[in-house]
Parts: structure tokens; sequence; C-alpha cells
């Protein structure tokens, strides 16, 4: 890909007119950052440019001495010869894809992204663009998300099944993003409070802060056990799973959301009793109509297994690249 | 089928057999008898005449979906599981099928499918996939395309039939035997109350099974309170003889008449009426030896043998067990006093009637030395079995041992790996390892279990960052891991490209400590298979 806006390097997508890095996986001395997920935002970058909306969850995982510059929605700066600006994903609170203006043509890179409406972060916003690069974690036609009414009001009926057996519910998600989707999706639909584990309590709190209404949560106890915590609801970090943490809640119906909860086996091989399929990304409805809307003439398709998105967007007459088939290791 | 769906998904989501047993016990309460009849038929594991192939519901999917062949196909490989992958791909269907019942499908709708041409058939499956929610969509192509698999064992059926009767489970697992056919008549009968009589009906007794032998044998106590045999390696099977008329049930439960007919002759020729429990083997009468087990594929594919391949492969049923004399039911006697009626009743029958003899070996280590002559002998080890003990149901541990002779193992490398499917869904599991033909490496083998979920993942992620090629759903990998495989035989194949067949293989470790050159060589496999 020979390109003066986009470049795959080993340290991630680079744009060598404007001289920085998107998301980049090793130092380098300029990080544009689409959200604050680990594997996005990573620390010992000489300066970042992030969306205002998540400064304070960079913040916390970037450390008091990275240097932060923070951009509203749609607000353009330059960075070198190229006019950037960051616009809301949809993905997680602050999330942006990143629009890069050189030369008369549009870049846009998506970063994550999802099409469902969220109460904790802004609505996806199309961006017209000429190279549009799409995520493809849920690739593959088998993933179209259900309604969030019906998986919220799912998710009820299992607590309350739990609660008439007189078990624990323990959901596991992800702490950051998921599980503040979760709590504001409860919130709009009972008044109940939920138990949260440690690792939730610092993103939980930077939520309540940006003003977003959440479920009433409390620290889990350290020596609550799984009698104690009959009918209530528990929400963990999959990591805690199969860990001895689990012990304590031995006679728990455990749960994982994620859009990975969608296929039998994935749910079954990890041993959890019931699946909530909740994404924050794209399913691929979203993707091609992601695709579609923004006009591009030449589609990168990064992330996971791309090849199945890439060659049905060939056959749909896209002019579609898989970004790793360009050397991106 | 919305209740049996309904059934299906609480059965789905708990791993606690507690639960399922519960579920299912309601649900027999519950629904019409009927409809639990061909219930407890498909959780129990049985299942219709194939009515559609796979290419079928593929070629239909892609109708219904307006997707490429291959797009469906890499749906397939994703998610591990055709009629799950068709349910997700599928627009949801309207629900307007969703009220009639199981048995209906069952006995009316989808029999009738099986008639239909392969257009019609087609079409016929594209209008009920509309008009069904994707879950039963799912649960149609599982009952289309083969056995249901939810997590549910034949004898947690056996313990919900119970739960629901208010009958013991070895009546129940007896009642069960044989082809149950799923009809309300049927399903009522399993809860009347025991006559007494009824083990004189056409039906065999439910298998009593060994479990394997971990501890040490000396830890079995006192070496003449067991009977020892050789664990024959053939089709277990009960031969049974009343009023004269012979009968053969394998172990599956299924009718094996006809295929054996020397053994049903010399059945019905025997002097008294029984059951006899025991092992069919093609027999080497030469060498007073049962033969390999492929020979006696031969005649298990073969419905009406003919007379070249009975007197070519001929076959013995080698009794262990006496079940039943006379009418009157042992299985509560010891095996000692069953073991002493049967050896007198096979004296001067048939020779196609064996006693599985008694190994003399007086103490545990002279056993453990005859135990190395197993594969002489053509078994695959010993039996050890409480002479005390009465002939149970199913797999109880204490009593019944088999103690197998360590398996043959072999080095080799991982060259191939494919997608898993089920439970291993979506990573790599399925793999084919290779040994040194000279300068290259050429599969001689593919195996799917033996390494831990730990193992599985780090490799999963190994072949992601170290394929080489792929051929749809298969990579090739960098040849660097060697593993060690056990395996428990080697035969010469034309069919197989090295030239040798692995019999069930299976992977024992990972050989870290091993570097590809030090992988077994085909040559030595070559003449291991002629021996």
């Amino acid at each position: 890909m020979r390109d003066d806006l986009l470049q795959p390097r080993s340290q991630g997508l680079y744009c060598p007119a404007g001289d920085f890095f998107i998301d980049p996986r090793w130092p380098v001395e300029r990080a544009v950052v689409t959200h604050a997920h680990g594997d996005h935002a990573r620390i010992g970058n000489a300066g970042y440019h992030v969306a205002a909306a998540g400064s304070a969850l960079m913040r916390e995982r970037l450390g008091e001495e990275a240097v932060i510059e923070t951009h509203e929605y749609g607000e353009a700066f330059t960075l070198g010869d190229v006019r950037v600006s960051m616009h809301p994903s949809g993905h997680m609170l602050g999330a942006a894809q990143i629009r890069m203006e050189h030369g008369g043509r549009v870049v846009v890179v998506s970063g994550d992204y999802k099409r469902e409406a969220d109460p904790t972060c802004a609505p996806f916003e199309t961006v017209p663009c000429d190279v549009f690069v799409t995520e493809s974690t849920f690739g593959w036609p088998v993933y179209r998300w259900p309604p969030i009414d019906a998986v919220i009001a799912d998710l009820l009926s299992w607590w309350d099944d739990c609660a008439r057996r007189g078990v624990p519910a323990l959901l596991f998600c992800y702490a950051l993003g998921k599980a503040q989707r979760l709590l504001a999706e409860l919130a709009l639909r009972c008044d109940r409070v939920a138990h949260v584990h440690g690792a939730l309590l610092q993103p939980v709190q930077h939520y309540r802060d940006a003003g977003i209404a959440l479920l009433p949560t409390v620290p889990l106890a350290e020596n609550a056990r799984g009698t104690a915590m009959a009918g209530e609801l528990i929400m963990a970090p999959p990591s805690a799973a199969n860990t001895p943490w689990m012990r304590r809640f031995a006679n728990a119906s455990t749960a994982f959301a994620s859009g990975w909860m969608q296929v039998r086996g994935n749910r079954r091989r990890r041993g959890f009793d019931r699946g909530f399929v909740v994404s924050d990304h794209a399913d691929w409805p979203g993707l091609l109509r992601s695709v579609a809307d923004s006009g591009a003439s030449r589609i990168y398709v990064t992330h996971g297994d791309g090849d199945v998105l890439t060659r049905h967007l060939r056959e749909l007459g896209h002019d579609a690249l898989a970004l790793e088939a360009l050397g991106e290791s | 089928m919305r209740r049996f769906a309904a059934l299906y998904a609480q059965l789905d989501r708990t791993a606690s057999t507690v639960a399922k047993r519960e579920a299912i016990a309601a649900y027999l309460h519950d629904a019409p008898p009927a409809d639990a009849a061909w219930a407890v038929y498909v959780l129990g594991g049985g299942k219709l005449r194939r009515l559609a192939t796979a290419t079928e519901l593929r070629t239909a999917a892609q109708a219904a979906t307006g997707y490429a062949e291959w797009l469906i196909d890499a749906s397939y490989q994703h998610v591990g599981d055709l009629a799950e992958a068709i349910a997700l791909l599928l627009p949801p269907g309207d629900g307007a099928l969703a009220d009639t019942p199981l048995q209906v499908w069952m006995e009316d709708w989808l029999p009738a499918l099986g008639k239909l041409d392969p257009p019609a058939r087609q079409l016929q499956l594209q209008a009920w996939w509309r008009a069904l929610a994707p879950q039963q969509v799912f649960l149609l192509n599982k009952l289309l395309t083969g056995a249901l698999r939810v997590g549910v064992s034949q004898r947690l059926v056996v313990q919900a039939l119970a739960l629901w009767s208010q009958l013991p489970t070895d009546l129940i697992a007896h009642r069960l035997s044989g082809d149950w056919q799923p009809h309300a008549a049927a399903l009522s009968a399993l809860a009347e109350p025991d006559s007494g009589e009824e083990h004189l009906t056409d039906r065999p007794y439910p298998f009593f099974l060994a479990s394997p032998l971990e501890q040490n044998v000396e830890a079995l106590g006192d070496r003449n309170d067991w009977l020892a045999e050789w664990k024959w390696d053939g089709i277990r099977a009960q031969l049974m003889r009343r009023s004269g008329e012979a009968r053969l049930w394998s172990r599956g439960e299924e009718r094996l008449d006809g295929r054996f007919p020397e053994l049903e002759t010399a059945a019905a020729a025997l002097p008294f009426d029984g059951v006899l429990d025991g092992e069919i083997l093609a027999w080497n009468a030469a060498g007073h030896l049962p033969r390999a087990f492929t020979a006696l594929q031969k005649r298990i594919g073969k419905l009406k043998p003919g007379a070249k391949l009975l007197a070519d492969t001929p076959v013995r049923f080698m009794a262990y067990d006496l079940l039943e004399h006379d009418g009157e039911d042992l299985r509560q006697q010891p095996l000692r006093a069953r073991r002493e009626r049967l050896a007198t009743l096979l004296q001067d029958v048939s020779p196609a009637l064996m006693l599985s003899p008694a190994l003399p070996a007086t103490d545990w280590p002279a056993l453990a030395l005859e135990r190395e002559q197993s594969r002489a002998r053509q078994t695959e080890g010993l039996m050890l079995k409480r002479l005390d003990s009465p002939y149970r149901v199913g797999r109880k541990r204490g009593d019944w041992w088999k103690w197998k002779v360590e398996p043959y193992t072999l080095d080799a490398v991982l060259i191939y790996a494919q997608l898993g499917h089920g439970r291993r869904a979506g990573l790599y599991t399925d793999y084919t390892f290779g040994v040194w033909d000279r300068s290259h490496l050429v599969p001689v083998a593919k195996a799917y279990s033996g390494l831990d979920d730990a193992e599985i993942a780090t490799l999963d992620q190994w072949i992601r960052s170290h394929t080489l090629e792929r051929f749809g759903p298969v990579r090739s990998v960098e040849q660097v891991h060697v593993f060690e495989l056990a395996y428990e035989a080697i035969q010469r194949s034309s069919r197989h490209k090295s030239g040798v067949a692995v019999r069930f293989p299976r992977i024992l470790r990972w050989r870290t400590d091993l570097a590809i050159r030090d992988a077994d060589k085909l040559d030595d496999l070559r003449r291991l298979a002629m021996d």
C-alpha cells in the first residue's frame, strides 16, 4: 500500500504526511488513539491525541505523566500536513473514528465501532471518505446482534430465576465499556443493585463522573460467599472466571455477556451456563452497512480473520483488501 | 415443537445433572405423552433415518440466504456445527409452525421429507425454515441430520424417567433396552408397576460395563476374590435363546439377527433356554486365536453374509456370563455361581460357542506377566471381575475392571491443523501429524484429543501466527512441534499415502523436549506394521 495518508507498519497504522501512528503497538513520537481499551491505548508514546469524551479514561490508562491533547468530536486539528478530526464510533465512552484529509483525499480509520444505540456513548457517525479502514472482529454472517431490549429482558429473567433458586447470578463482562453499558441499560429497566468486582470499580466511577446514569453498584465484599449472595447480581471481568476467586460462588449460575456468545460452542467450551449476546463491535449487517454508508472507493479490512469480510466485499463489487495481507506484522 | 425447544434450552443452559434430570422429569409430566415419548427417544441418542444430507442443507441454505457457497462453508467452519450455522445465517422465521407437536414432526412431516425428490425437498426445507424461530431451526436441522447431543446421556434420561415414574432406574433401563419404540403407549408402559415376569420379554438386559483400572492392581486385594479373563477385542453382545428361538443383541442394543447365522444356529441347538453375555470374534481355528478386529469388520457390515464370507471369516461367541437360565433371571446371583453354571451348560455344545477361560495365574505379579502376552493373544489386555459381584446395570465402578495393555507410542511432528467442532468450534484442534520419510514429513495420523485446554489455547495461538499455507479450513504450519501419540495397532494400508494405517491415535503429551529430527521414521512404522 503506497499512500501518503496511511501505511501499515509493524508498530501499527502510520500516516506519513502527518507523521503519526494510530493505536501504535510500540512507543512512537506521536500517537492518535481511538479508545481506552488496553490493546489500543498503550503507555510509552511521547505524545497522544484523544477524543475529549474519553480523556479521564485515557488518563487513567496512560498515567499522570503522559502528554495528552484532547479534541472535541468533529473539531479539526492539524498534524503535519494533515487535517485530522475525531468522530464518535459508538464503541464505548470516548471512542473515536479518525478522519484524515490531505491533498483532497479523505481516509477514515473506524477503530472499533458499533451501530446500535448505547446510553453510555455518542452514536456512530457516518463520515464520508475515499478510503475506509474497517474493523472486522465479528466478520462472519452468523453474527447479527439481537435487539438489546430482548437481551436485557432475558438477563433480568435469568436474574429473577437465580433469586428463585437461591443462587448468585454471576455475570462476566469486560470491565471497561461492556460493564457500564449493561449497568446503564439495566438502570433504564429496574431499580436494583449490582455487586461489582474490584476491577470494575474505577471504570464505573469514571462513567458516573461523565454524567451517565448507571444502576447503583456496591463493591463486592471481601468476605462475600455464595450463600450470602443468593439472588444477587455479581459482575466480574472474564479474567476472574475459573480462578480461586470463583470458589466462593461455587453454586452460582454463571453467564458471559459477549458477542462471541452467539455461537453455542464458545459458551460450552468456556463452561458458562448462559450467554448473553451483547457486543460493542459491529455485527455483519453493521459492517456491510458502514462500508456502504462511507461511500469509500477503497476498503481496508483490519482485525481478526478479515478474509471472509474482504472476499464478500469484493464479490459485492468493492475494492477491498485485508490489511493483514499487506504485511501488517 | 415449542415445548421441546424450551426443554432443550433448559438442558443447554446448565451443566448440573440434577437440574437436567428435573427439567426432563418436569417435561415428561407436562407434555402430551406422544411428544414425550419422542423426546425420550431423541434425548437418549435415538435418531431417524437420515432424511437430508449435509450437502442438501447447505444448498438449501444458499438458496434461502442468497449467500455464496464459500460463505456458507466459511460460516460452518467458524461455528463448527452445520445445523447451528444455518440457523444463525437464515433470516428469522415467522414462527407459524412453532406449535406443531413434536410427534407430528417425527412421525409425519420428517419421514415425508425423505420421500420427496431432491428439488422438492430443498423447497420444503426452506418453507419450514421460514416458519420457525432460529432455535427451532437449529433443532429441526439436528433432527434431520443425526443425533441431538445436548450433554444428556442415556443414563440421565433413565434417571429422569425413574424420577417421573417413581420406579427404580434399573427397571427403567431394562424396559428401555432393545429397540424401544417412541409411542405414547410405550411411554406409559415404562411407568407401570413391575410384574416380575418382564425380564422374559424380547429385550436384552442392560449391559454391565467395566471401568478402566487406574490404581495399582494390588489394591484390589486378594487375587482369589477375582476372576481374570482376556479382554476380547470384538463385538460385545447378548446371545439369547428363548423357547428355542435365537436372538443376538449388540451392546448398542441393536438386533444383529441375520448377520451371524452360525451363532444363531448354535444357540438354537442348545439344550436349554438362556441369555449369554459375551463377545463376537472373528476366529482363527488353526491358531486357536481371535483374528484382528479388521477381519470382523468384514462381517459387521454384511446383513446376509454369503457362503464364501462365512467360510473365509467364521465367527465365534466367547461367552463370559450367564444372565438367565430357563426363564430365571440370574443377575443378582454372585458371578461365581453364574460362571459355574455357564461352564457346565457349555460343555458339549457347538464349537461356535466358547467359554472365555479363567486365567490361572495365582497371584497378581504372575497375572501381570500373563498380561504381557495380551498382544500375542490378539486381546486388549485383561478383565478383572469380582467373584462375589452381581451383574449390575451400566458403568458402575468397583466390581468389573478392564486392565488394558499399554498402548504403542510414536513421536510425530504437527504438520496440518483444522478448526474443531462443537465445543472446540473456532479453535484449531484437529491435528495431522507426520513422520520422516527420508528428508520430508509424511502424514501418518490425525488426532483430536489428549491436550488440556491451556495447551489447546497455546497451540491455537501458535498455529494462527505460524501458518504456511491455507487450504480452505486446513492450514499447514511450520514444522516445529513434536507430540507423542498413543495408538492401538498399526497395519499396512494401500488407502493411505504413508502405506500404514494407525488405529485410534490420540495425543499422549506435547514433547517440547524433542526437536523435529527426533520424530519417528516411516520405515520403522512400516516394519512394525509387517509384524
